[in-house]
């Protein structure tokens, strides 16, 4: 075991980190808060020359061949600028199922411009009623010729607004809580049939609702095995989840940070209010739940490659729920420490409250997670 | 960065396991699945297995017996000794003033003191808190005044734990009333059983035991010799020394136990037709708990991984010792929710009352109530974290 970054570890932390204080700060996210399509192509370009995209895929789709945690490194530091760009749609989630189930051809075709930062990409998995569960899917892909012909709705398909092309989770059979019967297919946003109505969440990110007619899917829009995508799924769900995690790390470290900074220079009853002991405690129990959610983010980071599925979801729950329980705290308390100033739209700190809040919720709640855990093989021995 | 296990970790893994399963006694070993529950007889017996081993201080540098591990063979050793719920050495000689006489002793203190602490041969305690000196431990009051080659102690020190046992103590005098009072602490050793004039009183504490003591020192005179570092130089010690205490105390191990116990009694607890292991909402409330600990143990590791052998970790050691006390005591509350109607037995109760392994629980519990106070109460490292971590304005 080794705690240590790598030296290039520490220069990918470095240039993105510069990258973030002097290109995307959160000037420019609040500038993207209010485009339409909420992100930047240039920036993504940009992120894809650089290599940021494609860290942890093989060279031959143009990736670095990085591992997760170098991946988890870089959202980090875009936690601490909000960047907007749709890196955990676009790379993690759909990214992970093309690499993980794509043909060659897909893979050529979808794969590696996404990766160059020339197209963007989403999955489209959540329906109204399935909450967490992966599994539950009303959405039906029936087959058709050669081909089939999906119907249903998805909704919060995080970059469904912009991407060029769309992973859709449809049944080929089953019921609605079959664990077998679920089939990916590559959808283009242009698809007949297809309906996307943009949102814009309560943290400024873009995704889609989506209302699928009848469209109609050839057998090379298949991704993957045929009623066997479950295990794909819920293994890049996992990935997203620790990406997540990572991703609100550098926003927990920012909210904390500027709290510090705001009690060392905030005065009241004639004193700098940090030297008050119970504002100083309230802080001092921040910060140890950064660093506890620090420590819970690399372990997930880590398992994030790992082949057993068992010890991946051990890892990955747990730092989805001390980011849920421990965050939380850091996140109510560093508004409650501004006190007034923080609950305005012109202060920052509102801004990063509410990505961290998405970001919790995304891909599986403490609720879920802790239900998961304790529900792994050996739990109760 | 890298948390797997290399091939010799696990051998090394598989070395203590099949170690500790051959070295413990076999009454040891009984106690071990009854509750691990050890009187001092049983720790100081195990000491001297461990140290027969050269395992009796994984904390310490090679040259003064460590046994030379990483810090992940540290690691490995804490969780393979937490598995087989094998005693827990006393952590003031091994964990406290053995790492502390490493890094400020004398050569000739060294000599005198070390090879005795790590063979478990002399015990300790530590005199450190006095009736008015509790959270401001600086403004402590027993008095050590000069008289030739001798300080000639006077005063009051309490919540010794277990002083009735220890051979030695280590303690903080004032030496000096003239200026600041963190400047007049001078860092003595003394003999408790061949210095006339200390007198020990164990008191019972809320857990039912005598686990602390008030130690009175009336004319006790300690040679010159017998002080750490210079005059009136004391609390830095001090100060280094709790940076040791409070990573002994965030029991991340002792953690891992009780996850261990509060499963067992789970599933020995009969609720309705099944038992409480099978309902949904208790394994919730243990999987929370067990989460804690994970997060807990990275920043253990990562705290050990920073600190030099044999030197105390810096202060983000606080974190442990407020996360590892509070999850330490939300655990045996959890263990008492187990319990049910048996949360109200006590350790006196006639054999067959509870299993033998869950007579202590709830003077554990009790006990454990102390821990979120002493070695600097939470309150006091949240100041430090505050002052020496985020920098934060003195009052």
């Amino acid at each position: 075991m080794n705690f240590e970054l790598s030296k290039e570890q520490q220069m990918i932390v470095g240039s993105v980190a510069g990258f973030v204080k002097d290109e995307s700060n959160v000037e420019r996210f609040r500038d993207m808060r209010e485009d339409e399509r909420g992100w930047d192509p240039e920036v993504w370009r940009t992120m894809g020359e650089y290599g940021w995209l494609g860290i942890a895929f093989p060279e031959q789709y143009g990736g670095i061949d990085g591992s997760f945690l170098d991946m988890a490194l870089i959202l980090e530091q875009f936690g601490r600028g909000l960047v907007p760009e749709p890196y955990i749609a676009s790379v993690v989630l759909a990214g992970s199922l093309v690499l993980e189930l794509g043909s060659d051809d897909q893979k050529n075709g979808l794969l590696a411009p996404m990766l160059a930062g020339e197209a963007s990409l989403a999955l489209a998995y959540a329906e109204r009623q399935s909450r967490y569960r992966l599994e539950d899917c009303l959405t039906t892909a029936s087959v058709e010729g050669d081909g089939y012909r999906i119907s249903g709705e998805k909704v919060w398909v995080l970059n469904g607004h912009a991407a060029d092309s769309i992973l859709v989770v449809a049944r080929t059979s089953g019921e609605q809580l079959d664990r077998d019967g679920l089939t990916l297919f590559v959808v283009p946003s242009d698809a007949e049939g297809l309906e996307r109505t943009a949102v814009r969440g309560m943290d400024g990110q873009r995704s889609a609702m989506l209302s699928l007619n009848g469209v109609a899917a050839g057998p090379e829009q298949v991704l993957g095995p045929v009623g066997g995508a479950l295990p794909a799924l819920e293994w890049a769900l996992d990935r997203a989840a620790a990406a997540a995690c990572a991703e609100a790390q550098g926003a927990l470290k920012e909210l904390l940070d500027r709290t510090v900074d705001y009690l060392k220079n905030r005065e009241q009853f004639g004193v700098k209010i940090g030297s008050f002991q119970a504002l100083q405690h309230r802080a001092a129990e921040m910060f140890a739940e950064v660093e506890l959610c620090k420590g819970t983010m690399i372990l997930a980071a880590l398992s994030a490659d790992l082949e057993d599925p068992a010890e991946r979801a051990a890892e990955i729950s747990a730092a989805k729920v001390q980011l849920t329980d421990g965050g939380w705290f850091v996140l109510e308390h560093a508004l409650q420490l501004h006190g007034g100033i923080a609950l305005t739209d012109e202060q920052d700190l509102g801004l990063f409250f509410k990505r961290v809040r998405v970001l919790q919720g995304l891909f599986g709640d403490a609720d879920h997670h802790v239900d998961r855990f304790q529900a792994l093989p050996g739990f109760a021995a | 960065m890298d948390m797997t296990f290399s091939a010799e970790d696990e051998r090394f893994r598989q070395e203590v396991r099949g170690w500790l399963a051959e070295a413990m006694p076999e009454p040891l070993k009984e106690k071990a699945s009854n509750g691990a529950h050890y009187t001092p007889d049983d720790v100081r017996e195990w000491h001297r297995i461990l140290h027969s081993k050269g395992w009796a201080a994984p904390n310490w540098p090679e040259r003064h017996g460590g046994p030379g591990w990483d810090v992940t063979k540290r690691f490995i050793f804490g969780e393979e000794v937490a598995r087989a719920q094998a005693p827990t050495l006393s952590p003031f000689g091994i964990g406290m003033v053995g790492p502390l006489l490493i890094q400020f002793g004398s050569d000739e203190q060294k000599q005198r003191f070390l090879p005795k602490i790590l063979s478990g041969e002399e015990l300790w305690c530590q005199g450190y808190s006095e009736p008015n000196a509790g959270s401001d431990l600086a403004s402590l009051q027993l008095r050590a005044d000069r008289d030739g080659d001798e300080y000639v102690l006077n005063g009051q020190k309490t919540w010794t734990s277990a002083a009735q046992y220890a051979d030695w103590i280590f303690l903080l005098a004032r030496t000096d009333s003239s200026g600041k009072k963190q400047e007049g602490i001078t860092f003595l050793l003394a003999d408790m059983k061949n210095t006339e004039g200390i007198e020990v009183k164990p008191f019972l504490n809320i857990d039912g035991t005598p686990a602390f003591a008030d130690t009175y020192f009336t004319d006790a005179r300690v040679p010159q010799s017998n002080r750490v570092g210079p005059e009136g130089g004391g609390w830095s010690m001090a100060k280094a020394l709790l940076g040791h205490e409070r990573t002994g105390i965030g029991g991340v191990s002792e953690a891992a136990r009780w996850i261990a116990r509060i499963k067992r009694i789970a599933r020995d607890t009969p609720v309705g037709t099944a038992t409480l292991a099978d309902d949904p909402a208790f394994r919730r409330r243990i999987a929370r708990l067990q989460i804690r600990h994970r997060a807990l143990s990275m920043v253990n590791y990562r705290t050990l991984a920073a600190a030099q052998l044999g030197h105390a970790p810096g202060p983000e050691s606080s974190i442990l010792k407020i996360v590892g006390t509070e999850l330490g005591q939300e655990l045996t509350e959890l263990a008492m929710d187990a319990l049910g109607h048996s949360a109200q037995s006590w350790f006196d109760a006639p054999a067959g009352v509870v299993p033998e392994y869950q007579r202590w629980i709830s003077s554990r519990f009790n006990y454990l109530r102390a821990s979120t106070v002493y070695g600097g109460s939470n309150e006091i490292q949240k100041n430090i974290i505050s002052k020496h971590i985020l920098g934060l304005p003195g009052a």
